[in-house]
Protein backbone atom coordinates (compact mmCIF):
# COMPACT_ATOMS: atom_id res chain seq x y z
CA UNK A 1 0.00 0.00 0.00
CA UNK A 2 2.98 2.61 0.81
CA UNK A 3 4.26 1.54 -2.44
CA UNK A 4 1.11 2.50 -4.39
CA UNK A 5 1.14 5.93 -2.28
CA UNK A 6 4.55 6.72 -2.87
CA UNK A 7 3.87 6.10 -6.58
CA UNK A 8 1.12 8.44 -6.46
CA UNK A 9 2.19 11.17 -4.74
CA UNK A 10 5.38 10.80 -7.60
CA UNK A 11 3.10 10.90 -10.49
CA UNK A 12 0.98 14.24 -9.25
CA UNK A 13 4.22 16.04 -8.20
CA UNK A 14 5.14 15.17 -12.13
CA UNK A 15 1.79 16.95 -13.51
CA UNK A 16 -0.55 14.07 -12.75
CA UNK A 17 -3.02 15.64 -10.87
CA UNK A 18 -5.90 12.94 -11.26
CA UNK A 19 -3.19 10.70 -9.50
CA UNK A 20 -4.15 12.15 -5.94
CA UNK A 21 -8.00 10.62 -6.61
CA UNK A 22 -6.46 7.25 -5.36
CA UNK A 23 -5.29 8.80 -1.64
CA UNK A 24 -8.10 10.51 -1.79
CA UNK A 25 -10.46 7.33 -1.81
CA UNK A 26 -8.22 5.37 0.57
CA UNK A 27 -8.03 7.56 3.24
CA UNK A 28 -11.20 9.63 3.67
CA UNK A 29 -13.34 7.20 5.82
CA UNK A 30 -10.34 7.36 7.90
CA UNK A 31 -9.96 10.68 8.49
CA UNK A 32 -13.55 11.38 8.58
CA UNK A 33 -13.44 9.74 11.65
CA UNK A 34 -10.33 11.12 12.93
CA UNK A 35 -12.62 14.25 12.62
CA UNK A 36 -15.32 13.46 13.86
CA UNK A 37 -13.94 11.90 17.38
CA UNK A 38 -12.21 15.27 18.04
CA UNK A 39 -14.58 17.63 16.64
CA UNK A 40 -17.47 15.73 17.45
CA UNK A 41 -19.41 17.14 14.63
CA UNK A 42 -20.35 15.21 11.67
CA UNK A 43 -20.40 18.43 8.98
CA UNK A 44 -17.10 19.66 10.20
CA UNK A 45 -15.81 16.39 9.88
CA UNK A 46 -16.43 16.26 6.63
CA UNK A 47 -15.01 19.48 5.94
CA UNK A 48 -11.98 18.77 7.48
CA UNK A 49 -11.26 15.54 5.10
CA UNK A 50 -11.37 17.72 2.73
CA UNK A 51 -9.41 20.85 4.20
CA UNK A 52 -7.02 18.04 4.82
CA UNK A 53 -6.40 16.82 1.29
CA UNK A 54 -6.01 20.55 -0.23
CA UNK A 55 -3.34 21.65 2.17
CA UNK A 56 -1.79 17.80 1.42
CA UNK A 57 -1.98 18.70 -2.36
CA UNK A 58 -0.95 22.18 -1.80
CA UNK A 59 2.19 20.93 0.51
CA UNK A 60 2.68 17.77 -1.49
CA UNK A 61 6.63 19.04 -2.53
CA UNK A 62 7.38 19.37 1.50
CA UNK A 63 6.01 15.13 2.17
CA UNK A 64 9.71 14.16 2.32
CA UNK A 65 8.97 10.45 2.42
CA UNK A 66 10.41 9.98 5.69
CA UNK A 67 6.92 8.93 7.16
CA UNK A 68 4.01 6.67 5.16
CA UNK A 69 1.26 9.12 3.50
CA UNK A 70 -1.40 7.84 6.18
CA UNK A 71 0.73 9.33 9.02
CA UNK A 72 1.18 12.44 7.08
CA UNK A 73 -2.54 12.80 6.44
CA UNK A 74 -3.00 11.95 10.24
CA UNK A 75 -1.13 14.72 11.38
CA UNK A 76 -2.65 17.56 8.77
CA UNK A 77 -6.27 16.41 9.85
CA UNK A 78 -5.39 16.67 13.12
CA UNK A 79 -4.28 19.94 12.75
CA UNK A 80 -7.00 21.06 10.80
CA UNK A 81 -9.29 19.75 13.59
CA UNK A 82 -7.23 22.04 15.41
CA UNK A 83 -7.54 24.97 13.80
CA UNK A 84 -11.44 24.69 13.50
CA UNK A 85 -11.60 23.53 17.39
CA UNK A 86 -9.81 26.77 17.95
CA UNK A 87 -11.94 28.78 15.64
CA UNK A 88 -15.14 27.49 17.31
CA UNK A 89 -13.90 29.28 20.78
CA UNK A 90 -15.56 32.27 19.79
CA UNK A 91 -18.69 30.22 20.15
CA UNK A 92 -19.52 29.55 23.61
CA UNK A 93 -22.19 26.84 23.37
CA UNK A 94 -19.78 24.44 21.87
CA UNK A 95 -16.89 25.15 23.83
CA UNK A 96 -17.05 24.83 27.45
CA UNK A 97 -14.68 27.47 29.86
CA UNK A 98 -13.09 25.34 33.29
CA UNK A 99 -15.45 23.35 35.13
CA UNK A 100 -14.94 25.38 38.00
CA UNK A 101 -16.48 28.24 36.35
CA UNK A 102 -19.46 25.72 35.78
CA UNK A 103 -22.25 25.43 38.72
CA UNK A 104 -23.64 22.09 39.80
CA UNK A 105 -22.26 18.57 39.47
CA UNK A 106 -22.47 17.13 36.13
CA UNK A 107 -25.85 15.51 37.18
CA UNK A 108 -26.88 18.87 37.72
CA UNK A 109 -25.53 20.35 34.19
CA UNK A 110 -27.12 17.80 32.04
CA UNK A 111 -30.14 16.15 32.74
CA UNK A 112 -30.79 12.51 32.00
CA UNK A 113 -33.57 12.16 29.25
CA UNK A 114 -33.98 8.67 29.41
CA UNK A 115 -34.74 8.48 33.91
CA UNK A 116 -35.84 4.24 33.35
CA UNK A 117 -34.65 1.69 33.79
CA UNK A 118 -31.77 3.19 36.54
CA UNK A 119 -28.53 1.95 34.03
CA UNK A 120 -30.07 2.69 31.01
CA UNK A 121 -30.21 6.35 33.21
CA UNK A 122 -26.93 6.03 34.60
CA UNK A 123 -25.45 5.53 30.90
CA UNK A 124 -27.30 8.46 29.28
CA UNK A 125 -25.95 10.24 32.28
CA UNK A 126 -22.74 8.74 31.95
CA UNK A 127 -22.48 9.74 28.05
CA UNK A 128 -23.75 13.55 29.26
CA UNK A 129 -21.08 13.41 31.70
CA UNK A 130 -18.55 12.75 28.93
CA UNK A 131 -19.45 15.04 26.34
CA UNK A 132 -19.65 17.73 29.36
CA UNK A 133 -16.41 16.93 30.36
CA UNK A 134 -15.05 16.84 26.75
CA UNK A 135 -16.14 20.54 26.58
CA UNK A 136 -14.21 21.44 29.09
CA UNK A 137 -11.08 20.95 27.74
CA UNK A 138 -8.78 23.01 25.56
CA UNK A 139 -8.61 22.48 21.76
CA UNK A 140 -5.07 21.09 22.29
CA UNK A 141 -6.45 18.98 25.56
CA UNK A 142 -9.24 17.73 23.61
CA UNK A 143 -7.23 16.76 20.48
CA UNK A 144 -4.15 14.85 22.47
CA UNK A 145 -7.03 13.13 24.63
CA UNK A 146 -8.98 11.57 21.65
CA UNK A 147 -5.42 10.88 20.23
CA UNK A 148 -4.42 9.18 22.96
CA UNK A 149 -7.70 7.43 24.77
CA UNK A 150 -9.49 6.79 21.25
CA UNK A 151 -7.01 6.16 18.33
CA UNK A 152 -4.39 5.03 20.65
CA UNK A 153 -1.63 6.91 19.41
CA UNK A 154 1.65 7.30 21.22
CA UNK A 155 2.61 9.85 22.91
CA UNK A 156 5.36 10.71 20.72
CA UNK A 157 3.01 10.55 17.79
CA UNK A 158 0.77 12.68 19.30
CA UNK A 159 3.43 15.23 19.86
CA UNK A 160 4.45 15.05 15.91
CA UNK A 161 0.77 15.39 15.00
CA UNK A 162 0.56 18.65 17.25
CA UNK A 163 4.00 19.62 16.42
CA UNK A 164 4.97 20.05 19.62
CA UNK A 165 7.62 18.63 22.02
CA UNK A 166 7.32 15.27 23.52
CA UNK A 167 6.86 16.40 27.36
CA UNK A 168 3.81 19.25 26.21
CA UNK A 169 1.88 16.33 24.30
CA UNK A 170 2.23 14.34 26.98
CA UNK A 171 1.12 16.92 29.80
CA UNK A 172 -1.86 17.63 27.46
CA UNK A 173 -2.65 14.40 28.12
CA UNK A 174 -1.97 14.32 31.82
CA UNK A 175 -4.13 17.61 32.39
CA UNK A 176 -7.14 16.07 29.93
CA UNK A 177 -7.47 13.23 32.40
CA UNK A 178 -7.33 15.03 35.40
CA UNK A 179 -9.99 17.35 34.23
CA UNK A 180 -12.10 14.56 33.02
CA UNK A 181 -11.53 12.35 36.38
CA UNK A 182 -12.88 15.62 38.16
CA UNK A 183 -15.56 16.15 36.05
CA UNK A 184 -16.56 12.50 35.79
CA UNK A 185 -15.93 11.84 39.49
CA UNK A 186 -19.61 12.01 40.54
CA UNK A 187 -21.19 10.07 37.66
CA UNK A 188 -18.61 7.36 38.82
CA UNK A 189 -21.26 5.88 41.11
CA UNK A 190 -22.50 1.88 41.76
CA UNK A 191 -25.01 0.91 39.64
CA UNK A 192 -27.66 -0.76 41.72
CA UNK B 1 7.71 4.19 50.43
CA UNK B 2 7.74 6.89 47.61
CA UNK B 3 4.36 6.60 45.54
CA UNK B 4 3.48 6.49 41.99
CA UNK B 5 2.47 9.61 40.54
CA UNK B 6 -1.13 10.50 38.99
CA UNK B 7 0.77 11.07 35.80
CA UNK B 8 2.79 8.04 36.03
CA UNK B 9 -0.52 6.05 37.02
CA UNK B 10 -2.18 7.39 33.68
CA UNK B 11 0.61 6.52 31.13
CA UNK B 12 0.42 2.93 33.08
CA UNK B 13 -2.68 2.92 32.05
CA UNK B 14 -2.30 3.96 28.33
CA UNK B 15 1.11 0.98 27.87
CA UNK B 16 3.79 3.76 28.34
CA UNK B 17 4.52 3.51 31.54
CA UNK B 18 7.85 3.22 33.11
CA UNK B 19 10.14 0.16 34.37
CA UNK B 20 8.77 -1.35 37.92
CA UNK B 21 5.00 0.13 37.74
CA UNK B 22 3.42 -3.26 38.08
CA UNK B 23 5.49 -4.51 40.12
CA UNK B 24 5.41 -1.15 42.69
CA UNK B 25 1.62 -1.71 41.93
CA UNK B 26 1.13 -5.47 42.94
CA UNK B 27 2.84 -4.52 46.42
CA UNK B 28 1.83 -0.88 47.16
CA UNK B 29 -2.25 -1.00 48.20
CA UNK B 30 -2.52 2.77 47.95
CA UNK B 31 -0.99 2.79 44.11
CA UNK B 32 -3.45 0.24 43.39
CA UNK B 33 -6.38 1.79 44.68
CA UNK B 34 -5.50 4.87 43.24
CA UNK B 35 -4.72 2.87 39.79
CA UNK B 36 -7.83 0.80 40.20
CA UNK B 37 -9.95 4.42 40.40
CA UNK B 38 -7.94 5.60 37.21
CA UNK B 39 -8.81 2.84 35.03
CA UNK B 40 -12.23 2.18 36.11
CA UNK B 41 -12.79 6.08 35.03
CA UNK B 42 -11.00 5.98 31.97
CA UNK B 43 -12.34 2.71 31.03
CA UNK B 44 -15.88 4.32 31.38
CA UNK B 45 -15.03 6.85 28.57
CA UNK B 46 -16.39 5.89 25.36
CA UNK B 47 -16.87 7.42 22.70
CA UNK B 48 -20.12 7.19 20.18
CA UNK B 49 -19.14 5.20 16.97
CA UNK B 50 -18.85 7.70 14.38
CA UNK B 51 -21.26 8.43 11.76
CA UNK B 52 -20.80 5.76 8.95
CA UNK B 53 -20.15 6.86 5.49
CA UNK B 54 -21.16 5.47 2.11
CA UNK B 55 -18.92 3.21 0.85
CA UNK B 56 -18.10 5.66 -2.56
CA UNK B 57 -17.25 8.54 0.35
CA UNK B 58 -13.56 8.59 -0.69
CA UNK B 59 -15.23 9.18 -4.47
CA UNK B 60 -17.42 12.33 -3.34
CA UNK B 61 -15.00 13.77 -1.40
CA UNK B 62 -12.56 13.28 -4.39
CA UNK B 63 -15.42 15.11 -7.00
CA UNK B 64 -15.89 18.11 -4.05
CA UNK B 65 -12.68 18.57 -4.39
CA UNK B 66 -10.87 17.86 -7.76
CA UNK B 67 -11.32 21.57 -9.31
CA UNK B 68 -10.14 23.05 -6.24
CA UNK B 69 -6.82 21.07 -6.59
CA UNK B 70 -4.55 23.68 -8.53
CA UNK B 71 -2.47 22.22 -11.69
CA UNK B 72 0.55 21.41 -11.34
CA UNK B 73 3.31 21.71 -14.15
CA UNK B 74 3.62 18.24 -16.17
CA UNK B 75 7.06 16.54 -16.69
CA UNK B 76 7.42 15.14 -20.27
CA UNK B 77 7.80 11.51 -19.69
CA UNK B 78 11.03 10.88 -22.08
CA UNK B 79 9.65 7.74 -23.89
CA UNK B 80 6.05 9.90 -24.82
CA UNK B 81 8.08 11.51 -27.36
CA UNK B 82 6.58 10.73 -30.59
CA UNK B 83 9.49 10.91 -32.36
CA UNK B 84 11.54 8.57 -30.53
CA UNK B 85 8.72 5.71 -29.87
CA UNK B 86 8.77 3.56 -32.66
CA UNK B 87 12.71 4.07 -32.21
CA UNK B 88 12.48 2.85 -29.03
CA UNK B 89 9.85 -0.45 -30.10
CA UNK B 90 12.14 -1.14 -32.67
CA UNK B 91 14.67 -1.35 -30.69
CA UNK B 92 12.89 -3.25 -27.86
CA UNK B 93 12.30 -6.17 -30.64
CA UNK B 94 15.67 -6.34 -31.23
CA UNK B 95 16.72 -6.03 -27.51
CA UNK B 96 14.02 -8.62 -26.10
CA UNK B 97 15.52 -11.28 -29.03
CA UNK B 98 18.78 -10.42 -27.75
CA UNK B 99 17.39 -11.36 -24.16
CA UNK B 100 16.51 -14.49 -24.27
CA UNK B 101 19.42 -15.35 -26.12
CA UNK B 102 21.59 -14.01 -23.71
CA UNK B 103 19.61 -15.99 -21.18
CA UNK B 104 19.83 -19.15 -22.89
CA UNK B 105 23.51 -18.92 -23.21
CA UNK B 106 24.25 -17.68 -19.92
CA UNK B 107 22.37 -20.71 -18.63
CA UNK B 108 25.20 -23.41 -20.29
CA UNK B 109 27.59 -24.54 -17.61
CA UNK B 110 30.49 -23.64 -19.74
CA UNK B 111 29.91 -20.11 -19.41
CA UNK B 112 32.43 -19.76 -16.75
CA UNK B 113 33.46 -16.21 -17.81
CA UNK B 114 30.13 -14.49 -18.30
CA UNK B 115 29.04 -11.89 -15.41
CA UNK B 116 26.55 -14.25 -14.39
CA UNK B 117 24.52 -12.02 -11.99
CA UNK B 118 24.60 -9.29 -14.44
CA UNK B 119 23.24 -11.29 -17.24
CA UNK B 120 20.36 -12.51 -15.32
CA UNK B 121 19.45 -9.48 -14.74
CA UNK B 122 19.57 -8.32 -18.57
CA UNK B 123 16.07 -9.07 -19.74
CA UNK B 124 14.36 -7.62 -16.94
CA UNK B 125 16.30 -4.05 -17.98
CA UNK B 126 15.18 -5.27 -21.60
CA UNK B 127 11.48 -5.17 -19.95
CA UNK B 128 11.76 -1.85 -18.21
CA UNK B 129 13.01 -0.14 -21.52
CA UNK B 130 10.10 -2.54 -23.28
CA UNK B 131 7.50 -1.30 -20.87
CA UNK B 132 7.48 1.80 -20.33
CA UNK B 133 6.95 2.68 -24.36
CA UNK B 134 3.95 -0.37 -24.33
CA UNK B 135 2.58 1.15 -21.15
CA UNK B 136 2.09 5.02 -22.20
CA UNK B 137 0.59 3.90 -25.23
CA UNK B 138 -1.69 2.13 -23.12
CA UNK B 139 -2.15 4.61 -20.98
CA UNK B 140 -3.21 6.48 -24.01
CA UNK B 141 -5.77 4.26 -25.09
CA UNK B 142 -7.35 4.01 -21.80
CA UNK B 143 -7.75 7.45 -20.99
CA UNK B 144 -9.30 8.27 -24.54
CA UNK B 145 -12.29 5.23 -23.45
CA UNK B 146 -12.29 6.44 -19.92
CA UNK B 147 -13.02 9.77 -20.93
CA UNK B 148 -15.48 8.86 -23.26
CA UNK B 149 -19.55 9.29 -22.93
CA UNK B 150 -20.91 7.87 -26.02
CA UNK B 151 -20.05 6.12 -28.77
CA UNK B 152 -19.41 9.33 -30.83
CA UNK B 153 -16.44 10.48 -28.86
CA UNK B 154 -14.39 7.45 -29.62
CA UNK B 155 -12.74 6.64 -32.91
CA UNK B 156 -13.49 3.08 -32.46
CA UNK B 157 -12.03 1.65 -35.80
CA UNK B 158 -8.92 3.10 -34.77
CA UNK B 159 -8.88 1.99 -31.16
CA UNK B 160 -9.98 -1.40 -31.92
CA UNK B 161 -6.71 -1.68 -34.12
CA UNK B 162 -4.73 -0.07 -31.29
CA UNK B 163 -6.12 -2.39 -28.99
CA UNK B 164 -5.16 -5.22 -31.14
CA UNK B 165 -1.95 -4.02 -31.28
CA UNK B 166 -1.18 -3.84 -27.73
CA UNK B 167 -2.56 -7.37 -26.92
CA UNK B 168 0.03 -8.99 -29.60
CA UNK B 169 2.28 -6.71 -27.62
CA UNK B 170 1.45 -7.28 -24.57
CA UNK B 171 1.51 -11.74 -24.91
CA UNK B 172 5.47 -11.15 -25.38
CA UNK B 173 6.10 -8.63 -22.49
CA UNK B 174 3.58 -11.06 -20.63
CA UNK B 175 5.96 -14.24 -21.59
CA UNK B 176 9.13 -11.53 -20.57
CA UNK B 177 7.94 -11.03 -17.02
CA UNK B 178 7.25 -14.47 -16.32
CA UNK B 179 10.90 -15.48 -17.64
CA UNK B 180 12.52 -12.77 -15.25
CA UNK B 181 9.87 -13.93 -12.16
CA UNK B 182 8.17 -10.38 -12.13
CA UNK B 183 4.66 -11.64 -10.63
CA UNK B 184 3.48 -8.05 -10.38
CA UNK B 185 4.03 -7.02 -14.12
CA UNK B 186 2.69 -10.18 -15.05
CA UNK B 187 -0.12 -9.39 -13.07
CA UNK B 188 -0.87 -6.05 -14.34
CA UNK B 189 -0.53 -6.73 -17.99
CA UNK B 190 -3.06 -9.54 -17.64
CA UNK B 191 -5.69 -7.12 -16.35
CA UNK B 192 -4.86 -4.72 -19.45
CA UNK B 193 -5.01 -7.71 -21.60
CA UNK B 194 -8.58 -8.68 -20.43
CA UNK B 195 -9.45 -4.53 -20.96
CA UNK B 196 -7.46 -4.54 -24.35
CA UNK B 197 -9.30 -7.98 -25.64
CA UNK B 198 -13.23 -6.19 -24.38
CA UNK B 199 -12.03 -3.27 -26.92
CA UNK B 200 -10.75 -5.05 -29.31
CA UNK B 201 -14.05 -7.18 -29.88
CA UNK B 202 -16.01 -3.82 -29.46
CA UNK B 203 -18.56 -3.58 -32.22
CA UNK B 204 -18.61 -0.70 -34.30
CA UNK B 205 -21.69 0.16 -33.73
CA UNK B 206 -21.77 -0.34 -30.19
CA UNK B 207 -24.17 1.41 -27.94
CA UNK B 208 -23.55 4.11 -25.16
CA UNK B 209 -24.06 1.53 -22.25
CA UNK B 210 -21.06 -0.98 -24.08
CA UNK B 211 -19.10 2.30 -24.07
CA UNK B 212 -19.81 2.68 -20.07
CA UNK B 213 -19.44 -1.18 -19.72
CA UNK B 214 -15.28 -0.65 -20.84
CA UNK B 215 -15.47 2.31 -18.59
CA UNK B 216 -16.68 0.38 -15.64
CA UNK B 217 -13.71 -2.21 -16.80
CA UNK B 218 -10.96 0.28 -16.88
CA UNK B 219 -12.22 1.99 -13.65
CA UNK B 220 -13.17 -0.89 -11.01
CA UNK B 221 -9.81 -2.41 -11.13
CA UNK B 222 -7.92 1.02 -11.03
CA UNK B 223 -6.13 0.04 -14.02
CA UNK B 224 -5.14 3.03 -15.41
CA UNK B 225 -4.30 4.15 -11.75
CA UNK B 226 -1.70 0.66 -11.86
CA UNK B 227 -0.61 1.68 -15.29
CA UNK B 228 0.75 5.18 -14.43
CA UNK B 229 2.14 3.72 -11.14
CA UNK B 230 4.03 0.98 -13.16
CA UNK B 231 5.32 3.79 -15.46
CA UNK B 232 7.15 5.71 -12.21
CA UNK B 233 8.72 2.50 -11.52
CA UNK B 234 9.80 2.06 -15.52
CA UNK B 235 10.72 5.66 -15.69
CA UNK B 236 13.10 5.06 -12.70
CA UNK B 237 14.74 2.26 -13.37
CA UNK B 238 15.41 3.40 -16.61
CA UNK B 239 17.04 7.01 -15.25
CA UNK B 240 18.66 5.19 -12.72
CA UNK B 241 19.90 2.10 -15.38
CA UNK B 242 19.69 0.04 -12.16
CA UNK B 243 16.29 -2.50 -12.19
CA UNK B 244 14.70 -2.15 -8.97
CA UNK B 245 14.19 -5.73 -8.50
CA UNK B 246 16.35 -8.41 -9.16
CA UNK B 247 15.81 -11.33 -11.75
CA UNK B 248 13.94 -14.11 -9.63
CA UNK B 249 12.81 -11.76 -7.15
CA UNK B 250 9.46 -12.57 -6.54
CA UNK B 251 8.48 -9.06 -5.00
CA UNK B 252 5.43 -7.50 -7.24
CA UNK B 253 6.25 -4.04 -8.71
CA UNK B 254 3.00 -2.21 -7.77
Amino acid sequence: MESLDAAAVALVRAGDRDAFRPIVERYSAMLFRLAYRITGNEADADDIVQETFLRAYRKLDSFDGRSSVSTWLFRIATNCSLDLLDRRKTQPQLLASDPEEREGTPEERVPSEQPNPERMAYSAEMQASIQAALQSLTSVERTAFVLRHIEGRSVQEIAAALNVRDGSARHSVFRAVEKMRRILAPAMRPVG
Amino acid sequence: MKHISQDELILHFYGEGGNGVPEHIARCSECRANFEQLSRTLSAIAFPEPPSRKEDYGAEVWSRIRHKLPERPRVIRWWSVPSRRWATAACVAVLIASAFVAGRYTNRPSARTLDTANNAQLPQKVLVVALGDYLDRSEMLLVEVAHANRPEDLDLNMQRRNATELIANNRLYRQTAQRVGDAGTDALLDQLERVLVELAHTPQGASAADIQQLRQEIESGGLLFKVRVAQVHMKAQAESGNPVRTAGDQSPIL
